[in-house]
């Protein structure tokens, strides 16, 4: 059996790597998805340019604006005279956010009223305009905040001291700067490996079969499980190969923390693997083409990558489509790939992850092995 | 070129769509699924955060700050901890987003005057999340600050609420800040890379790898109708496929329509145009359908995917990566499929980016042109 299997396993070895663009296939998609989720996808915000209106002019607005300006979030583009020229800024998209402070800013906050300030964002920046937003909510809180103490140091300079006042410790936990490149590498370890394993090893099924070698093997001395064995192997080490790659250049490149144990993450990729390539041999069981192979694993890989929690949190999603990504082995790869990345948690924390996708590889690689047989017949 | 010729061509490929049931699927679902996924799936608004409290003083006033917490609609109390390994447990676990902790002598710093702090621990794995966690938190405990100070000075004597500064925002082009609003045009774009390089380079790679290639230039037909042939097909159907995503975006989504469709429909011609000479490029270059799936994955859909500023801003990606998103069409269809649904913009104000997606379909068909006849010749 051992001999069958490795001359099947020399063979997919040969056909995958014989040329140098099938190599170059493997390799250079995922570092090129890898820099640039690294470098693009980034939900931070820095230097939005921003349009100033300030028709005040008294020490109270040049005291807000000033803290806007400080901050590394806006940019200052313009200072106008005229708020209507507002309007053509934000049309033509030269600023993104426009800050109108109007006449009698200060004189009502000297006199103890609620003063305020205008904001327009042009909200087709994708969710820039919310995040800047609340910022500007943030700073002129504590301008307000700070302007109101001061009042008070004037009228009562002893009891300011006694003005209770409760402050906000802000505690990041497990991404104590805020990065989305911490967020988003961990996952690309995981939709990477989905999209390249559940492709190359459902085409290298179905493409003998188009071809017609799928016969021609079949009338070998091959058995059915070594077949599956030879085709789904090489993918799996494939996999694996990816992964450590991309966690490399996760780790020494991007500088993504390290935190948990290598044992575990391995763990986790080699039952998400499994995972995978039960829907592979599934596609490919119902696929009859290259072609019809590429649109079905499509039509898997968009909504699994969609529905997993890799950029957009599930639980905004709507209550039905959650109770779907339970099927989904992405959801419980992201959260062991994140979870000993940043959390440095172990299988105390994620053996229900664990289990999940032990329990979906086993149903589909069942399912997938049993429709094989059919396939063949 | 003789046009009976190249309806004949035209209409063997349709024929070729239409008999595959998978490929007439990707045709006619595919757009409709991708509206809906990223129409329900994609969003990155917080609602009901998971919230642990951890309440170390258990006085009226720290259950009464709590208790905002319990009925604000941002925060879903799941848990209350008794203890710093619990909350630590429920943050690895993901059992909770946030930990609030309130200091066992919060009453009696209060009633003492002065600062109090309240931690806020929050699961920053995803920090578009945790921003959006801790802008709330911030809300809730600002809310309660400036109550306990009210009620400080009412006691004191002085009658005169504290100054507060108030941030009347406007959201302009997308009111009411809504995901979708921004996602469904960028899905168009999406739709069309798809169906454009994706598609097209497959049905074309296939000619070759199977040699029907060869048999259809034995015909009389020229280059230029294989071509044309092969193309004008796929090109009806992305523009059938277009129509089909913005009337779902428009009739289902209600994301607002304030432009013209003619700028609509011109610049989904002209990107039509670029993907689909992108996708005949690939399948003449690759030699393989998975060779040229790949490519076309590579560079047109995540592209547009990532780098076209659907999703991720543009402006705050590195300049570097900034300037690269010009060599990608997708970034300029996406720019003004956003001006023409949400801003209403006219055509003239969007002569720079029709300018360079024509330059592109000119380029790019007359490279694809000349690969061709090369390959042929």
């Amino acid at each position: 059996m051992f001999q069958r299997l490795r001359q099947m396993l020399i063979k997919e070895f040969l056909q995958v790597l014989r040329d140098k663009r099938a190599r170059t296939l493997l390799f250079v998609p995922p570092m090129i998805q890898m820099l640039v989720f690294g470098y693009a996808a980034t939900f931070e915000i820095r230097n939005v340019t921003t349009a100033i209106v300030d028709q005040d002019r008294s020490p109270e607005s040049r005291e807000l604006i000033a803290r806007f300006t400080a901050t590394p979030y806006f940019d200052v583009l313009a200072r106008l005279e005229d708020p209507r020229e507002l309007q053509g800024l934000i049309d033509r998209g030269e600023a993104i956010l426009a800050v109108h402070v109007r006449p009698g800013f200060g004189q009502k906050l000297r006199k103890g009223e609620t003063a305020s300030v205008q904001v327009i964002a042009d909200s087709t920046v994708s969710n820039t305009a919310l995040i800047a937003l609340g910022y500007i909510e943030r700073i002129a809180g504590q301008f307000a905040a700070d302007y109101q103490r001061d009042r008070m140091q004037r009228l009562r300079p002893l009891a300011i001291e006694q003005l209770p006042r409760v402050e906000l410790e802000r505690r990041p936990w497990f991404n104590e700067d805020l990065r989305s490149r911490w967020f988003f590498i961990p996952g690309v370890i995981g939709s990477l490996i989905l999209v390249m394993v559940t492709t190359l090893t459902a085409f290298a099924v179905v493409r003998e079969r188009e071809v017609g070698t799928l016969e021609q093997i079949m009338v070998t001395p091959i058995r059915r499980g070594e077949f599956i064995l030879g085709k789904t192997l090489p993918f799996f080490l494939i996999g694996l190969a990816d992964a450590a790659l991309i966690a490399t250049v996760g780790t020494f490149w991007f500088g993504i923390p390290f935190r948990g144990q290598v044992w575990v993450l391995l763990l986790g990729v080699m039952l998400f693997l499994l995972s995978v390539l039960g829907v592979a041999l599934l596609v490919s069981t119902v696929s009859a083409t290259q072609q019809q192979a590429m649109v079905t694993t499509f039509f898997f890989i968009m909504p699994a990558i969609t529905f997993s929690g890799f950029a957009f949190p599930i639980t905004a999603m709507p209550q039905f489509l959650q109770w779907v990504s339970y099927a989904n082995p992405l959801r419980y790869i992201l959260v062991v790939l994140r979870g000993v990345y940043l959390k440095g948690v172990g299988l105390e924390i994620l053996w229900p992850q664990m289990l999940s996708m032990a329990a979906i590889a086993f149903v589909l690689l069942t399912l997938s092995v049993f429709r094989f047989h059919k396939a063949l017949d | 070129m003789r046009w009976h010729r190249l309806w004949a061509m035209a209409r063997k490929e349709f024929i070729q769509i239409g008999r595959d049931s998978r490929s007439l699927m990707i045709v006619l679902v595919m757009p409709v699924v991708l509206v809906l996924l990223f129409g329900y799936g994609v969003s990155l608004d917080l609602k009901r955060t998971a919230t642990c409290v951890f309440d170390r003083e258990g006085s009226p006033q720290s259950r009464d700050l709590l208790a905002r917490f319990a009925s604000s609609e941002y925060f879903n109390v799941v848990k209350h901890v008794d203890g710093y390994p619990a909350l630590t447990r429920a943050l690895d676990t993901g059992a909770c987003k946030l930990g609030v902790v309130v200091p066992h002598d919060f009453s009696r710093r209060l009633a003492a005057g002065g600062p109090v702090s309240l931690q806020a621990v929050v699961d920053a794995t995803d920090d578009n999340t945790a921003n959006l966690v801790f802008g709330y938190t911030e809300a809730v405990v600002r809310g309660f600050s400036a109550e306990t100070q009210l009620d400080w000075l009412a006691r004191q004597g002085e009658r005169r609420p504290p100054v507060t500064v108030r941030i009347e925002s406007r959201t302009w082009f997308n009111e009411d800040l809504e995901s979708k609003s921004f996602i469904v045009p960028g899905v168009v774009a999406i739709v069309m890379a798809v169906i454009g390089t994706f598609l097209t380079s497959l049905t074309i790679a296939r000619e070759w790898e199977r040699g029907t290639m060869e048999q259809l230039i034995s015909t009389p037909v020229t280059s230029l109708e294989v071509m044309l042939g092969k193309l004008v097909p796929y090109f009806v159907i992305g523009m059938v496929a277009t129509a089909v995503c913005v009337a779902i975006g428009i009739g289902w989504f209600e994301v607002p329509f304030r432009g013209h469709w003619t700028t609509l429909f011109g610049s989904a011609a002209l990107f039509l145009t670029v993907v689909l000479s992108i996708g005949f490029l690939f399948s003449v270059l690759a030699k393989t359908q998975l060779a040229a799936s790949q490519f076309a994955l590579v560079s047109t859909f995540l592209p547009s995917f990532l780098l076209s500023g659907f999703l991720f801003a543009i402006e705050q990606m590195p300049p570097v990566l900034r300037a690269l998103t010009h060599l990608f069409p997708a970034r300029y269809l996406v720019t003004i499929l956003k001006a023409v649904f949400l801003k209403g913009t006219e055509a003239p104000a969007l002569r720079f980016e029709l300018a360079a997606l024509g330059l592109f379909a000119i380029v790019l068909a007359a490279l694809a042109t000349r690969a061709f006849q090369k390959r042929l010749a």
